[in-house]
C-alpha cells in the first residue's frame, strides 16, 4: 500500500452492490476499493454493464430501491462514513460537497423549468441565497461554464438549448455549491466530438481552478487518457487495474487493458491496420464464470485463472502505485 | 477515383443530391444540400460528420429508403431515383444497408435464422430448404454458430452478435453496395474491433463496395479507402484516406481531427477550439460557407459566397475559400 | 452507451414463465377456466332449467330443498340430496342454473365484442399507422366521431329499430370498442414502422402488404390481444350496467347483470339473489384484469420496443 500522503477525500472500501435479477441476483459492483485524493482527477473506464454507473450511483445514494449494498461496504467522504449517515444527513453532503454530471443532459434537467430557475433553486436550497443573489450567481456560473449569451439563456427552457449547452448547464448546476468532488458519468457520450472536447476542457479547467476532485467515468479510453492522473479499469463489477494514467496506458499490466488498447483503432496508426479484436462476448453478469471474469476471453489465461479470483494487488516489483488483479500480470515492455 | 477517361464507370455516382423535409407549413429541414460523389467498384468510402450533418439521410437516399428532393443517383448506369415498382424491386437486392441499432434491426418475434433467410424468400426462386441452407452458410461466414443460434430470438443475443446477424442478412442477396450506418457506434470497444475486422474480410470475400458512416475518425481511418467529410448537408472535403488524415485541407476536417480523443496520455488532450460550440440548425443553415460561423479561419467572404468543391490535389477536393494546406 | 437492453435473457422455459407470473395469475386462470367450463357445459348440469320457477321456494336461501318438477305443492321432501345449492331468486328460479346460463351471455359478450373491435379496429389501426398520410387522417377522424357518439343513444336506437337481442348487444358493444383497439394498434404500428427491421425488410424489396403481414402484424397482435383481455373485462361490466338499466339481454334469458338487477328489490329479504351474481361477476372481471396485467408485464419484461 502506498504511504498515506494525506487522507483521501473519497475512500471506497470493499463496496458491493447486488441487484435482484431474473434468476438470483447480479453483483453489479463487487468489492471495489478505490480512493480519490482532494484535487485529483481519477478515471474509471469499462465497457457497458461493467458496473461503473452503478458505482457512481452508489456514491451519490441514487441506487434503485431494490439494490442491496454489501454489509462490509464502506464509503468515506471527507472522513465521514456516508453509508452510516441518515438519508437526511447524506443529502446535505451529496448536493453540496459531492455533485454529479450525468450522461444525458436532457433528462438531467427539468424540462418544464427555466434554466435560470433550475440553477438558482439549487443555490437557494443549499446556500440559502435570496432570489436576486441566486440569479446573479447563476449568471456568473453560466459565464464560467462558457455558455454564450448567458443572460438570455437564464430564461430558456432546456429544449431550447443544444446538447452541448445543456450539458454545460448541467455542469453549472453541479458546480453551483462549490463541490469538493465531481462525479462525471459519461458526461460526453451523448455529444459530438467537437463538443465533447470543449466539455472535457471545461471540466478540467473547473477542476483545476477550484481544486476539486473528479471521478471521470467513461467507456472511452481516449476520453480518460489526457485528463486524469489515475485510472481504474473495471470489468464485470470489479476493478482489475489501478495505476497512474500514464503508466496504465503506457505499460498496462492487466491483459484486459492491453487487449482493449490493442483493439482500439487509432489515428496514429496507418490506414487498414488490422485490429487485435478481443474474442468472445461481453460477460453475462447473471452467469459469471468462477475465477477471473475475463479469463474466458483472455489470451494469457491459465488454469488458475479459471478457478481462483485474483485480488487487486501491487506488483512484486514493489510498484505501489500500480495495482492489478491478475495472477499472471504482463511484465512491462 | 481514377480520372482517366478509360476508367470504367463508377459503381455509384451521386449527382447534386438534395434531400429536404418539410418541418411544418413554412419551414424546411435542409438535410442534404447538393452532394456529389462517386464510388468505385470494391471501394470503401467513409462518410464522417457530426450529428445532424445529413450523413444518415444521404445513406438512406442512396439505398432508396427515401426519395431525394432532386438530384440523381446512378447505380450500375441506372438512375435509381427514377425507378418505380418492379425495376426498383429488382435492383434493391444489390443495395443493402446495416444500421446502428442492430437489435432494432431484427424482427423481435422471428428467429434469427428466419430473419437471415427472409431476403431470399422475398426475392423468390428459392424453396425453404435451400433458403435455410444458404442462411446457415452465411451465419458461419459472419462467425455465428449456425446449429446453436439458428432458432434463437434476437433478444437472446448481445449487440455485437445482433450486428453479425444483420450483416449476414444484408449479404444474403449478394449486394454490390453495402451501406453501413454507424455499425459499431453502439458497441463496446472489444466488440467493435471484431465487427470492423469482419466487415473488412467480408468485403474482400464478396467483392463489396462500402459506404461507411461514422462519427469516429479512427474507425473510418481503419476501414476506408477514401473519406468524405460532411457538415450541415454539404461536403466539405473528400480525399483519399492518407491525404485527408495527413494533410487535412478543410478547417472543419482539421478541427475534427484535433478533437478526436486518442488513448495516449502523452498526446496533448484533444481541444475543441472551434468558435462557438453550437452547430447551426439545418432548418436555417448559414449563408455562404455553412461552416463559417464556427470556423477559426473565417474571412468576410466566407459568410457571403459559398465555396465550390474544387480539386486541390489529385483525388482531393475541398469546399473552402482558404484551404489549409494550400495556404501554408 | 445504454445501461442495458436486456441482452441475452436466458431462453425462458415453461416452468420459469409459470413461476414468473406468480400464483395469483394462475388462480385467475383457474377461475376463468371454471367459468368457461360452466358456460360450455351448462346444458348438462344436474340443475333445473334456468327459467323454471319453483313457486315453493321464492328467494330461498342457499341449500333450500328442490321442489321436483310437476309438483306445485310445498310439501315435497324429495331428498336425494337435490337442492337449490345457491338458493333461488325472487321468482323461484335456481341460482346455479341462472349463473351458469348467465355465464354464457357474459362470456359471449366479453369474447365476441372485443373480437369485433380487435379485428376491425386492429386492422384499421395498422393500416393508419403504416400508411400514414390521408388514410391515417381519415381513419383517426372516423374513430374520433365514433368515440364522441353517445353509445347509450346508439343502443336505444338500435334496440328500437332492430329489437333487443344478444346478437344486437354484441354487435353494438363491439362497434364501440373499435376506436380503442384502433388507437392501440396505430400507436404500436407507428412505433414499429420507425424501427430498422421494417426498413431492412423494405431494402430486400418486400412490398407493403408483405411488410404489414410479416413484419408489423405479428408484433402488433400479441400486445393487442393482451389489451383485448382488459376490454373483455370491461365488456362484462358493460353488460351488467346495461342490464341494470334494462337495456341488456331481454328478460327471460339469464344474465349476470340481469340477475343483479332483479335481485335489487329483495336486497333486504334475500340479499344473495343480487350478491352472488355480483360476486361471480367481480371475480371474473378481476381474473381477466389480473391475467391481462400478468401477460403485459411478461411482454414488457422481455422484448422491445
Amino acid at each position: 500500500m502506498s504511504p498515506p500522503r494525506s487522507t483521501p477525500l473519497l475512500a471506497i472500501g470493499d463496496l458491493s452492490v447486488a441487484l435482484p435479477a431474473m434468476q438470483g441476483c447480479v453483483r453489479a459492483v463487487d468489492g471495489v476499493t478505490l480512493s480519490v485524493t482532494a484535487g485529483q482527477a481519477v478515471g474509471l473506464v469499462g465497457e457497458s454493464g461493467c458496473g461503473k454507473s452503478m458505482l457512481a450511483k452508489a456514491l451519490m445514494g441514487l441506487l434503485p430501491r431494490e439494490a442491496e449494498i454489501g454489509p462490509t461496504s464502506q464509503i468515506h467522504f471527507d472522513g465521514r462514513p456516508l453509508l452510516a449517515l441518515s438519508p437526511r444527513e447524506r443529502r446535505t453532503i451529496t448536493g453540496r460537497k459531492m455533485a454529479m454530471v450525468f450522461q444525458d443532459p436532457m433528462t438531467a434537467l427539468n424540462p418544464v423549468m427555466r434554466v435560470g430557475r433550475q440553477i438558482s433553486e439549487v443555490l437557494r436550497h443549499h446556500l440559502g441565497l435570496d432570489r436576486r443573489a441566486a440569479r446573479q450567481r447563476a449568471l456568473a456560473l453560466l459565464r464560467q461554464v462558457g455558455v454564450s449569451m448567458p443572460r438570455r439563456r437564464l430564461d430558456h427552457y432546456p429544449h431550447q438549448l443544444s446538447g452541448g449547452l445543456r450539458q454545460r448547464v448541467a455542469i453549472a448546476i453541479a458546480l453551483a455549491c462549490g463541490p469538493r468532488l465531481l462525479i462525471a458519468d459519461e458526461p460526453t457520450t451523448a455529444l459530438d466530438v467537437t463538443v465533447q472536447a470543449g466539455i472535457l476542457d471545461l471540466l478540467a479547467r473547473c477542476q483545476k481552478a477550484q481544486a476539486m476532485a473528479m471521478l471521470l467515468i467513461s467507456h472511452d479510453l481516449g476520453v480518460v487518457a489526457g485528463r486524469t492522473q489515475r485510472t481504474a479499469v473495471m470489468y464485470a463489477g470489479r476493478i482489475l487495474e489501478l495505476a497512474p494514467t500514464r503508466k496504465l496506458f503506457g505499460k498496462p499490466r492487466l491483459p484486459y487493458t492491453r487487449a482493449l488498447l490493442d483493439a482500439m483503432p487509432r489515428l496514429a496508426n496507418p490506414p487498414r491496420t488490422p485490429l487485435k479484436a478481443i474474442g468472445g462476448q461481453p460477460p453475462d453478469m447473471t452467469h459469471l464464470p468462477p475465477g477471473c471474469a475475463f479469463a474466458p476471453r483472455c489470451r494469457w489465461a491459465r488454469g488458475r485463472c479459471r478457478v481462483e479470483t485474483p485480488p487487486l494487488e501491487s506488483g512484486r516489483g514493489g510498484d505501489h502505485d500500480h495495482r492489478v488483479a491478475c495472477w499472471y500480470p504482463l511484465e512491462g515492455a | 477515383m481514377s480520372q482517366t477517361s478509360a476508367a470504367p464507370p463508377p459503381l455509384l455516382s451521386v449527382d447534386r443530391l438534395v434531400v429536404e423535409f418539410p418541418l411544418d407549413r413554412r419551414r424546411t429541414v435542409h438535410a442534404v444540400s447538393g452532394v456529389s460523389f462517386r464510388l468505385g467498384e470494391g471501394e470503401t468510402l467513409g462518410l464522417v460528420g457530426e450529428s445532424g450533418c445529413g450523413k444518415s439521410t444521404l445513406a438512406r437516399a442512396v439505398v432508396q429508403l427515401l426519395r431525394p428532393t432532386s438530384g440523381k443517383i446512378w447505380f450500375r448506369g441506372e438512375d435509381v431515383c427514377r425507378l418505380r415498382g418492379e425495376p426498383l424491386r429488382a435492383i434493391r437486392p444489390h443495395l443493402q444497408m446495416i444500421f446502428q441499432d442492430a437489435v432494432a434491426s431484427l424482427n423481435p418475434g422471428r428467429c434469427v435464422g428466419g430473419s437471415i433467410a427472409e431476403p431470399l424468400r422475398v426475392m423468390g426462386g428459392h424453396d425453404r430448404r435451400s433458403r435455410d441452407i444458404a442462411a446457415r452458410q452465411m451465419m458461419v461466414a459472419v462467425g455465428l454458430d449456425a446449429e446453436r443460434h439458428f432458432h434463437r430470438k434476437p433478444f437472446e443475443f448481445s449487440g455485437g452478435q445482433c450486428q453479425r446477424i444483420c450483416i449476414a442478412r444484408a449479404l444474403m442477396t449478394r449486394p454490390q453496395l453495402l451501406v453501413c450506418d454507424e455499425p459499431v457506434s453502439a458497441l463496446d470497444v472489444s466488440i467493435q474491433a471484431q465487427i470492423l475486422n469482419l466487415l473488412a474480410s467480408l468485403k474482400e470475400r464478396y467483392g463489396l463496395s462500402l459506404i461507411f458512416i461514422s462519427h469516429d475518425l479512427a474507425v473510418v481511418k481503419n476501414i476506408c479507402d477514401r473519406v468524405a467529410v460532411m457538415y450541415l448537408g454539404k461536403l466539405c472535403e473528400i480525399a483519399a484516406v492518407d491525404a485527408l488524415f495527413n494533410t487535412p485541407c478543410h478547417p472543419y476536417t482539421a478541427a475534427l481531427l484535433a478533437a478526436h480523443p486518442e488513448p495516449d496520455p502523452d498526446r496533448p488532450p484533444a481541444t475543441g477550439d472551434l468558435v462557438g460550440m453550437e452547430i447551426p440548425s439545418p432548418v436555417d443553415p448559414p449563408a455562404g460557407c455553412r461552416f463559417h460561423t464556427r470556423c477559426p479561419a473565417a474571412q468576410p467572404v466566407c459568410s457571403v459566397t459559398e465555396p465550390d468543391l474544387r480539386e486541390v490535389a489529385t483525388g482531393s477536393r475541398v469546399a473552402c475559400h482558404f484551404p489549409l494546406s494550400a495556404a501554408g | 452507451m445504454e445501461p442495458n437492453r436486456p441482452t441475452r435473457l436466458p431462453a425462458a422455459g415453461i416452468h420459469e414463465i409459470a413461476a414468473r407470473l406468480g400464483p395469483i395469475f394462475w388462480l385467475a386462470v383457474i377461475w376463468l377456466a371454471m367459468v368457461l367450463f360452466a358456460a360450455v357445459t351448462a346444458g348438462y348440469w344436474p340443475v333445473p332449467p334456468p327459467d323454471r320457477m319453483d313457486w315453493a321456494q321464492l328467494g330461498a336461501a342457499p341449500g333450500a330443498p328442490l321442489t321436483p318438477a310437476g309438483t306445485p305443492s310445498a310439501e315435497n321432501p324429495q331428498a336425494g340430496g337435490a337442492a337449490h345449492w345457491l338458493g333461488t331468486d325472487t321468482m323461484g328460479r335456481d341460482m346455479v342454473a341462472r349463473l351458469i346460463f348467465g355465464a354464457r351471455v357474459s362470456l359471449a359478450v366479453s369474447i365476441c365484442s372485443p373480437a369485433i373491435g380487435f379485428l376491425v379496429g386492429g386492422l384499421l389501426g395498422c393500416l393508419a399507422g403504416y400508411y400514414r398520410g390521408r388514410l391515417d387522417a381519415g381513419i383517426v377522424a372516423t374513430m374520433d366521431v365514433i368515440l364522441a357518439f353517445p353509445g347509450l343513444v346508439l343502443l336505444l336506437v338500435i334496440r328500437f329499430y332492430l329489437g333487443a337481442s344478444l346478437t344486437n348487444l354484441i354487435l353494438i358493444l363491439g362497434f364501440l370498442t373499435i376506436p380503442a383497439f384502433s388507437r392501440v394498434a396505430r400507436a404500436k404500428t407507428l412505433g414499429l414502422t420507425e424501427l430498422e427491421f421494417v426498413q431492412a425488410a423494405r431494402l430486400t424489396g418486400a412490398g407493403h402488404l408483405s411488410i404489414l403481414v410479416r413484419e408489423i402484424l405479428p408484433n402488433v397482435v400479441i400486445p393487442l390481444a393482451v389489451y383485448a383481455l382488459l376490454v373483455a373485462a370491461f365488456m362484462i361490466m358493460a353488460e351488467g350496467a346495461l342490464s341494470f338499466l334494462g337495456l341488456g339481454v331481454p328478460p327471460p334469458t339469464a344474465s349476470w347483470g340481469g340477475m343483479i338487477a332483479e335481485g335489487r328489490e329483495a336486497l333486504d329479504t334475500a340479499p344473495h339473489v343480487s350478491l352472488i351474481p355480483a360476486g361471480v361477476m367481480f371475480l371474473t372481471v378481476l381474473a381477466l384484469n389480473l391475467i391481462g396485467d400478468g401477460l403485459r408485464s411478461l411482454l414488457e419484461g422481455r422484448a422491445h420496443p
